[in-house]
């Protein structure tokens, strides 16, 4: 095993100092060590955006970080949205539109839609769509998802929807 | 899917960097995008990872005047909303587009795409269509390499062991160049299965200068000289690139493998070079409409 070394963060607000080997990954940090457990692990390789987390603002695939690397910074995963009583908007969106059936993807595509909402202009669905294409969802077939982002990206540009 | 165990150094400088790559199996992490998923796999086992991402200064991208320095750790995310970038080689947002995904264009780096030379990466095609250089420093100081000499075959490079890739010169082109990116992958954000990049200027009615930079056919990208003597000197017309296209696949002997035939491959090489070239060349100035 390899020398352990301390890291300070801070994950959804709280400051964290945990002694860890650097070998481990940020995903299993948050979940085995800090009991976050919705931040999900599916592939292990970057492609299926299950891990997806906010690391100093921006998205990033927490399984292939290594908590080491976070030493320092910023870290927001899905329990730091909102609550089930007070959800935050990018969730009560995924919930009005059924944007999510097993829900296994959901915390993933949740950082990565507020990423696409910080940054990219989501003129139309295609554009939508591009933005989503690295987080998979074996349930809904995206319609949904999209329709949800569809409402989020109109209501940041002041487009009046359909409903 | 864990890594095996490793001895972690974060370099608060260059000469920190390589001080700790002076060692028997270390390796260099900047964005962990290709490493940790090749260290999950276990298909790389180094005994010390040297992060660099602490180092000052490694990620900017600078106007020099004749070329713009892209710093090793400039992020494929940054480099894509550049406006010095989208204003001297609209062709890198252009590339950008097709690298991973939003998370993962937010972590990989130019250094790291370079470093790793996947032969159907967008950044060493890029380089390689822009007559890039690679600044690399090393124990004794820095050298610079040619995209041609630094990509050996696929997924090595002519870097040593204890050398790391500072920046990429770029050098600018003449105004009124035109310059375009395309490629075709199964899905988006997958590697390129073939990708082409074609710069072009035109001057009184016929190509001037010809660039046609192609991936995911050789061991690294492929300049296609025979395709670029060729076209240079005819009218600049869309019928003079179609005449010109069996250049462009002149020496090349693409691999089959599980994601496509050597022929497929083949054809697609022709498909997406004249897709280029003809939107360069509508992008050039003093060309028609
Ligand atoms: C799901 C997925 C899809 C992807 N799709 C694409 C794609 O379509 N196109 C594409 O181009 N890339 C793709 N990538 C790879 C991504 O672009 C990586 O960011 C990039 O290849 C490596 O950059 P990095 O900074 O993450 O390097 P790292 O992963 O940190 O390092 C990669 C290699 O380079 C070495 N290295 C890194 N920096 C330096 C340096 N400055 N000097 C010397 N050696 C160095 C490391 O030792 C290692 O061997 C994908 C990755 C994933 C996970
Ligand atoms: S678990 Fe991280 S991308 Fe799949
Ligand atoms: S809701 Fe089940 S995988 Fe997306």
């Amino acid at each position: 095993m390899s020398r352990r070394v301390d890291i300070a963060l801070t994950v959804n607000g709280e400051p964290v100092t945990e002694s860890i080997e650097p070998r481990m990954l940020l995903s299993d940090f948050l979940r085995d060590r800090l009991a976050l457990t919705g931040t999900h692990v599916g592939c292990e390789h970057g492609v299926c955006g299950a891990c997806t987390v906010e690391i100093d603002g921006v998205s990033a695939r927490a399984c292939i970080t290594f908590a080491v690397q976070a030493d320092g910074s910023d870290i927001r995963t899905v329990e730091g949205l909102g609550t089930i009583a007070g959800m935050d908007r990018v969730q009560q969106a995924f919930r009005k539109h059924h944007a999510l059936q097993c829900g296994y993807c959901t915390p993933g595509f949740l950082m990565t839609v507020r990423d696409l909402l910080r940054n990219h202009p989501l003129k139309t669905d295609d554009d939508i769509r591009d933005g989503l294409s690295g987080n998979i969802c074996r349930c809904t077939g995206y319609e949904h998802i999209v329709r949800a982002v569809r409402e989020l990206a109109d209501e940041r540009d002041g487009v009046r929807g359909d409903d | 899917m864990k890594p095996a165990a490793f001895e972690y150094v974060r370099a608060a400088s260059l000469a920190e960097a390589l001080a700790a790559l002076d060692h028997d199996d270390a390796k260099v992490i900047a964005g962990g995008q290709s490493l940790v998923p090749m260290m999950n796999f276990r298909l790389a086992q180094p005994a010390r990872l040297v992060d660099i991402n602490a180092i000052p200064d490694l990620n900017r991208i600078e106007d020099a005047g004749t070329h713009v320095v892209i710093g090793a750790l400039v992020r494929h995310a940054q480099a894509m909303c550049s406006d010095l970038l989208a204003a001297r080689f609209p062709v890198v947002a252009e590339a950008m587009a097709h690298v991973a995904h939003l998370a993962i264009r937010n972590r990989g780096s130019i250094g790291g795409s370079l470093a790793h030379a996947d032969p159907s990466a967008e950044w060493p095609l890029v380089v390689a269509l822009l007559d890039g250089e690679i600044v690399v420093a090393g124990p004794d100081g820095e050298r610079t390499a040619a995209a041609e000499d630094f990509f050996v075959a696929p997924l090595v490079t002519d870097l040593a062991e204890d050398e790391i890739v500072v920046a990429v010169r770029l050098p600018v082109p003449p105004a009124g160049c035109g310059m375009a990116f395309d490629e075709m992958s199964r899905r988006a954000g997958d590697f390129a299965i073939v990708s082409a990049g074609a710069l072009v200027r035109v001057e009184d009615g016929v190509f001037a200068q010809v660039r046609l930079a192609l991936g995911g056919v050789g061991d690294g990208p492929v300049r296609a000289r025979a395709f670029e003597d060729a076209l240079v000197g005819k009218p600049a017309t869309p019928q003079a690139i179609a005449g010109c296209l069996d250049f462009a696949v002149e020496d090349l002997e693409p691999e089959s493998d599980l994601h496509a035939s050597a022929e497929y491959r083949l054809h697609l090489v022709g498909v997406l070079s004249g897709r280029v070239l003809e939107r360069a060349l509508a992008r050039a100035s003093g060309s028609a409409s």
